[in-house]
Formats: C-alpha cells, structure tokens, sequence
C-alpha cells in the first residue's frame, strides 16, 4: 500500500496542474491563452502553476513573437510525460484497491 | 473520501485530453442533410443518365460517347452543387451548435480537423479529375467513396471517434462497387445518401439531443 501511495505524485495533487498536463499530454504543445480557456481559469492561476511545473522540469516554455505579440508556448518535457503516466498508473492502482477493499 | 478526490482527478484528466484534442462541435444533423442533398443529386443525376441507360452497362462505350456529349459538365455540377449545399448546412449547423454550447468555433482542434480531413479527400477528387481526363467514368463512384472514407477515418482521430465507423463503411462500399460498374450512382446514392442520414440521425441521438437537456 505504502508503495502506491509513494507514486502518487504531489507536482499533479492540483486541477489546475493535472489539466495543464493533460492538454500537454495529447497536444504537440499549448499556448498560454488556449490553456486558460481550456482550464476556465485567471492570468494569474495558469501563470503560477505552470511555472510550478516548469521548475519541476515537466514542462517546457518557447517564449516568441507572433505579429509582434508575445506568444507563450508549452511543451510537456520527457520527464514531464513519464512522471504523469506513473502519476496517472498510481491513481489507476489506488482506485483499484480501494475498490478491492470495498469488496 | 480520497478515492472521491482521485476518481474527480481522472474524469478532468479525460475531459481535458479530449476536450484539448478533439473538436466535439460537430452537429449530427448536418449528416442527415448532407445524406439528403446526395440523394436528391443521384436521382437528378439519374434522370440525365436514364436516356443512355444502356451505353452505361458497356464501360468503353461510355467514356466516348459521354465525353462528347455535354451530360459530364451537367454532371460535375450537380456533384459540385451537392457538395456546397452539404458542406455550407454543415459549417451553418456546426457554427450554431457550437455557440450554443459555448465553445470556440475556429480553434486548434478545428484547424486540425479541417487539414486532416480534407487532405485525403482533395487528393481524391484530383484522382477523379484525372479519372475523368481518361475517360474512366466508371471508377469515378467508387473512387469518390473510397477516398471520403479515408478522409472520415483520418479525420476520426480528431473529432468523433464514432466518425470512423461512417469512414469504413464508405471505404468497404467503395470498393465492392468498383466491382459493379455501371451501378456506380446506385453505390454512390447509398454511401454519400443513406449511410449519411442512418449515421446523422445516430450521431444527433448520441450527442445533440444529450446537450441539449
């Protein structure tokens, strides 16, 4: 039991969070702006939690002009991906067992 | 009570994944139009082609004498008007439903959609176009329906999944007509009619009607 618990990872214990990395998941990349629309949330809210993710190094930032404004890009890195899958198999084993124990 | 938070985790996971990726904007019922402007045009169609029924039957024949004749221009226009109609109630329908909803109509997953699916389909109508050049009459049907279905089932991947179903169903037609030629218009009014009204209705039944409530 201790062990699932061990996976399941704090960086994606936020809804924010988890969908900033679910969008990346699926998509090559995502701008600052689609993200906030996706999520439903504030400048401020999708600012801080992907700076979060980015000093985690899960994401990445491609900062560029697109007709002289800036234009903000997110990647989901290699580690990124790996850390959500096993964030995402640990949720999958917990509900499991919870499940189990239900029984 | 964690498993409550947990479970909560994975359907936001799901619904951004899908959401993110997947243009859900798609109005059923532009299917049932689409299906009815095709057959509309297959009986139109049909009534040109009734006269020379039996040059039809008879591949090599027909390419000379339909090429000569000004029933190919007649023709092209009444597949170009039915793809207009059917395209323009779709962009009107979709546009509409996804106002309702309050979703972006012109977005990244809209972008991707629109080039995938018809990158498959534009090679296939230039692929007609060089049918007809040859004079292959015949193979035109089957070849429109064929390429639409590898446009549906391309385009699947970023919009309905339930998209493909319609796209094989068009690719297998296509290709059991291309072994009946002469009935090319019978094959055609089924794929682009029926299957489209059949599916359409499907499609309102699952989704349209569900967000509506």
């Amino acid at each position: 039991m201790k062990s699932i618990i061990s996976n399941i990872n704090k960086a994606f214990d936020h809804r924010i969070r988890l969908g900033i990395m679910s969008v990346l998941m699926v998509n090559d990349h995502a701008d600052f702006k689609s993200l906030k629309e996706l999520l439903g949330a504030t400048d401020g809210n999708v600012a801080s939690h992907t700076k979060a993710l980015e000093k985690q190094k899960y994401i990445k930032v491609e900062k560029s002009f697109i007709d002289r404004k800036p234009n903000t890009k997110y990647i989901a890195t290699e580690k990124g991906r790996k850390a959500f899958q096993e964030h995402l198999d640990a949720l999958e084993k917990l509900l499991n067992a919870g499940n189990e124990l239900n029984k | 009570m964690e498993n409550e938070k947990y479970l909560k985790d994975l359907s936001e996971i799901r619904n951004m994944m899908s959401r993110s990726s997947r243009f859900i904007s798609l109005s059923g019922l532009s299917g049932v139009f689409a299906g009815c402007y095709a057959i509309i045009g297959a009986v139109l169609a049909k009534s040109l082609l009734a006269g020379r029924e039996s040059v039809y039957d008879n591949f090599d024949e027909v390419s000379k004498l339909a090429m000569n004749s000004d029933l190919v221009p007649q023709l092209i226009l009444i597949a170009l008007a039915v793809l207009v109609l059917a395209i323009g109630t779709a962009i009107f329908l979709t546009t509409r439903k996804a106002r309702k909803n309050e979703q972006k109509i012109w977005d990244a997953t809209t972008k991707r959609l629109v080039i995938n699916f018809f990158a498959p389909l534009v090679a296939g109508g230039l692929f007609c176009l060089v049918l007809l050049q040859y004079g292959l009459l015949g193979l035109i049907a089957p070849s429109m329906l064929i390429f639409y279905g590898l446009a549906l089932i391309h385009g699947s991947k970023y919009t309905f999944a339930d998209l493909k179903s319609l796209g094989y169903a068009n690719l297998v037609l296509g290709l059991i007509a291309t072994q009946f030629i002469g009935y090319g218009i019978y094959f055609w009014a089924i794929g682009f009619g029926v299957f489209h009204i059949i599916y359409g209705i499907w499609m309102h039944r699952k989704y349209d009607r569900k967000s509506a409530e």
